[in-house]
C-alpha cells in the first residue's frame, strides 16, 4: 500500500508543498491576514457620533448645549475660519450658524452631513416649540449574515481554492518539466494517470486544512457562522478544488518555463479576482457584463458558497452554479490531457 | 531457438532539429553484458541518440530494438521500461525530498526492485539517507541519479555523461558502481567525453561527430588503428621560423603521422627510442631550440584528433 506509486507520488507532492514555507503562508496565512484586515477595516460600526459645529455669535452657547444633549450628536463652538476648515476636511459634518433664519452649511453629497442636518434640525425645531404629533418607537435588530465579513469569508474561500488549485498544480507541473523531471518519470513505467491523480489527491488533503483554517478563523474572530450544512460546504469546496486543479493542469499543459506559466496563471486569475465578487458584489458591474461574469468558475463557486454559508441553501438548490464549476473543471481536464507536454 | 536479441540494435537513425541534424544515419548494436561507450564532443548527438534508444525522443527515421522490443505505445512499452535503468544528462531531482524519499518514489514505479538500503549501498549514499537532495554535492547528486536508475534491477542501463563535472575521486566511485553492475551481468550504454573513462570502462566505443559514428571498435583496436602506440609532442622556443616541415618530420624513423597544431606539433610514433633522438638531431641541425617535449601513450583522444583534426574538449 505504502509503496503504491500513487501513494508515493502524492506523498512527494505533499512534502514538496509543506517544506516550502512561502507556499504555506500564501495558502494558509494570507487569506487569514486578508480576512482579518478587511474584517476590521469594514466592520459595521453604524454612523457613530456626528460632530456638528456652531459658529460663534449671538445665542451660540444655548444652541450648542441643546445640540449636545441630542443622542448621537456632539457640538463644538468654533469661529469662522476654523469652522470652514473643519467642514472642508470632514471633521465636522455640519456647520450651524445661529440667528434668524438658522443657517445649515454642509455638503449635501455626504451621507453623514445630511444625517447631521436632519438631527440638528429636529433639535432646533423642538427648541422653538415644535411638537411631534405621531407616536413612534424604535426596534433595533442586527440581521445575521449581513455584515461585510459574512460576505467576505465565502469569497476568500473561493479565491483561495482558485489560487491554490492553479498554483499548486500549475507551478509544480511546469517546474518538473523545466527540470526534466517529467521526462525522467516518462523513462519509468509510471502511469501518467497516477502522476496527474497525485496532484488531485494532495490538493484534497490540503483543501481540508485550508477550508478548516479560514472558516475556523472567521468563526473564532468574527463569529461568521455556516447557516447551511457543513457537508454542503465540504462538497462545494471539493468540487471547486477539483475544478481549479483541472484549470491549473490546463494552464500548465504546454508551458515550458515557470515565467510563462506564471504569466498565464495571472491572466486567468486576475479577471476573476476583480469580476467574480470576492471583495464586492458583482451586481455593481453593468448588465451587459453579467452573463460573462456569471459564467466564470469563481463567480459560480462564490455564489454557491455564499448561498450555503449565508442563506442556508441546500445543495439541491444550487444546480446552476455547481454545474458551471463542474463544466469548467471537466473541460479543462480533458483538454489538458489532450495537449499535455510530457517532456 | 534463436539466440536472444541483442540488448540494443538500431539502424539508420536520423533526427533533425530546426537548424541542425543531430543524428545523421546511425547504426549500432550493443551485445549482452557489454559496456558500450558513445564518445564525442559537445553537440555530437550523443544525448539525442541515447534518448531515441530510451524511447523518449521519436526519431525522424530509423529503427530501434531494445531487448528485442520496439517502442510502441501502451502496455508493452511499460513492460519494457520495467527492464531498463535510465539516467538522463540534465534531470534535476526534487530538491525538497530526501535521498531516501526520492529512491522510494522511483522504486514504487517498478514491480521488482531493490530495497532502498540495497540501492543506497550500491552507490555509497547510506550516510546521506535523510539529507535533502538540494543539499547534496554534485557528485552525490549524480550517484543518486544512478541509484534511481539502478533501483529497478535493470538488465540494461543507460547512463548519459554520468561523471561529467565530478572530481577524480567521485568519478572513480561511479566507475566502481558501474563495474559492480556489470559483474552482476548487466549491459551498459554510456556516453562520455572523458577518453580515459571510455578506455577504462568500455568494451567497445563508438566515436561520434556531427551525428555520425566515425570510428567503432574496442579502445585498444582504435588506438592500434593509429599504427603507433605513442605520441610525441614538441614546441619550439623561437616559433615557426626554424621549424622543420611536416614532410621532414614524417621522414624521421618510427614516425607514422604528423599533426601540426597551433602551439605544438604532435607526432604519432611507433618506436619512441628511435624517433626522439632523430627528432632532436634534426632540430639541432636547424638550430631550433625546444620549449616543450613530451611523450605519452596514444589515447582515444589521439584517435579523435587524427580523424577530425580537432580536440574532443574544444571541438
Ligand atoms: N530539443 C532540441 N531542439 C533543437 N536542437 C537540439 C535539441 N536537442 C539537441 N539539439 C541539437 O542537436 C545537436 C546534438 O545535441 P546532443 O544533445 O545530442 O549532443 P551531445 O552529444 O549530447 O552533446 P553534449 O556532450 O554537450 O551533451 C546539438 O547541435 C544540439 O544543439
Ligand atoms: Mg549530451
Amino acid at each position: 500500500m505504502r509503496d503504491h506509486p500513487l501513494v508515493q507520488l502524492t506523498l512527494a507532492r505533499m512534502r514538496e508543498f509543506y517544506r516550502e514555507p512561502e507556499a504555506i503562508f500564501w495558502v494558509f496565512g494570507f487569506p487569514i491576514v486578508l480576512a482579518f484586515a478587511l474584517g476590521i477595516a469594514f466592520r459595521n460600526r453604524g454612523p457613530g457620533e456626528l460632530r456638528v459645529a456652531v459658529l460663534r455669535g449671538a445665542g451660540d452657547s444655548v444652541l450648542a448645549a441643546a445640540l449636545a444633549r441630542a443622542p448621537g450628536l456632539t457640538a463644538a463652538l468654533l469661529d469662522s475660519s476654523e469652522a470652514r476648515l473643519q467642514l472642508r476636511t470632514g471633521r465636522v459634518a455640519l456647520l450651524v450658524v445661529p440667528g434668524d433664519p438658522v443657517v445649515y452649511r454642509y455638503d449635501s453629497t455626504r451621507t453623514e452631513s445630511r444625517l447631521a442636518r436632519l438631527e440638528a434640525d429636529a433639535v432646533v425645531q423642538r427648541a422653538r416649540g415644535r411638537s411631534d404629533p405621531a407616536r413612534v418607537t424604535d426596534q433595533r435588530v442586527t440581521e445575521p449574515g449581513s455584515r461585510y465579513i459574512d460576505f467576505l469569508i465565502p469569497g476568500l474561500l473561493g479565491m483561495n481554492l482558485m489560487g491554490s488549485g492553479l498554483w499548486g498544480v500549475g507551478f509544480s507541473v511546469v517546474q518538473a518539466r523545466t527540470k526534466k523531471l517529467l521526462k525522467r518519470f516518462m523513462a519509468t513505467p509510471m502511469r501518467r494517470s497516477h502522476y496527474l491523480l497525485s496532484f488531485i489527491l494532495s490538493r484534497l488533503v490540503f483543501l481540508f486544512l485550508e477550508v478548516a483554517a479560514l472558516v475556523g478563523f472567521g468563526w473564532w474572530m468574527f463569529h461568521v457562522g455556516v447557516r447551511g450544512s457543513f457537508a454542503a460546504v465540504a462538497a462545494i469546496t471539493v468540487l471547486g478544488a477539483l475544478s481549479f486543479a483541472g484549470l491549473g493542469m490546463l494552464v500548465a499543459s504546454r508551458a515550458r518555463t515557470v515565467e510563462a506559466v506564471s504569466g498565464l496563471m495571472n491572466l486567468v486569475m486576475l479577471p476573476m479576482w476583480i469580476l467574480s465578487g470576492t471583495f464586492f458584489s458583482y451586481a455593481r458591474f453593468p448588465d451587459a457584463m453579467q452573463p460573462l461574469v456569471k459564467a466564470l468558475p469563481l463567480t459560480a463557486l462564490n455564489d454557491a458558497l455564499r448561498a450555503v454559508m449565508i442563506d442556508g441553501s441546500r445543495l439541491g438548490e444550487l444546480g446552476a452554479p455547481l454545474g458551471i464549476v463542474t463544466a469548467w473543471g471537466l473541460v479543462s481536464f480533458v483538454v489538458a490531457l489532450q495537449i499535455f507536454r510530457w517532456r | 531457438m534463436s539466440p536472444p536479441a541483442p540488448p540494443i540494435r538500431c539502424a539508420g537513425l536520423t533526427k533533425r532539429y530546426a537548424d541542425v541534424i543531430a543524428v545523421a544515419g546511425l547504426d549500432l548494436t550493443v551485445n549482452t553484458r557489454e559496456c558500450f561507450g558513445l564518445l564525442g564532443p559537445n553537440g555530437a548527438g550523443k544525448t539525442t541518440t541515447i534518448e531515441i534508444l530510451e524511447g523518449l525522443t521519436a526519431p525522424d527515421r530509423g529503427e530501434v530494438e531494445i531487448l528485442g522490443m520496439r517502442w510502441t505505445r501502451g502496455s508493452s512499452t511499460r513492460a519494457l521500461r520495467e527492464r531498463l535503468g535510465i539516467q538522463l544528462q540534465d534531470t534535476q531531482l526534487a530538491e525538497k525530498l530526501t535521498v531516501e524519499e526520492t529512491v522510494r518514489l522511483f522504486r514504487s514505479f517498478y514491480r521488482a526492485a531493490h530495497s532502498v538500503e540495497e540501492v543506497l549501498g550500491l552507490v555509497g549514499l547510506e550516510e546521506k539517507r535523510t539529507a535533502w537532495v538540494g543539499k547534496l554535492s554534485g557528485g552525490q547528486k549524480q550517484r543518486l541519479a544512478v541509484a534511481c536508475a539502478l533501483v529497478s534491477r535493470p538488465e540494461l542501463l543507460f547512463l548519459d555523461e554520468p561523471t561529467t563535472g565530478l572530481d577524480p575521486q567521485s568519478r572513480r566511485q561511479l566507475w566502481e558502481v558501474i563495474g559492480r553492475f556489470r559483474a552482476a551481468g548487466g549491459t551498459v550504454l554510456l556516453t562520455t567525453h572523458y577518453m580515459e573513462e571510455a578506455e577504462r570502462l568500455c568494451d567497445r566505443v563508438a566515436i561520434m561527430d556531427h551525428g555520425k559514428v566515425i570510428a567503432l571498435g574496442t579502445p585498444r583496436s582504435l588506438i592500434a588503428s593509429l599504427g603507433a602506440e605513442h605520441v610525441v609532442e614538441f614546441a619550439l622556443a623561437d616559433g615557426a621560423a626554424r621549424a622543420p616541415s611536416p614532410a621532414e618530420l614524417a621522414g624521421l624513423p618510427g614516425v607514422r603521422a604528423v599533426r601540426p597544431g597551433v602551439d605544438r606539433t604532435a607526432l604519432t610514433v611507433a618506436e619512441v627510442h628511435r624517433a626522439v633522438p632523430a627528432l632532436l638531431g634534426l632540430l639541432e641541425r636547424r638550430g631550433a631550440e625546444l620549449s616543450l617535449l613530451a611523450t605519452h601513450h596514444a589515447t582515444l583522444e589521439d584517435v579523435f584528433v587524427s580523424l577530425t583534426g580537432r580536440h574532443l574538449r574544444d571541438a
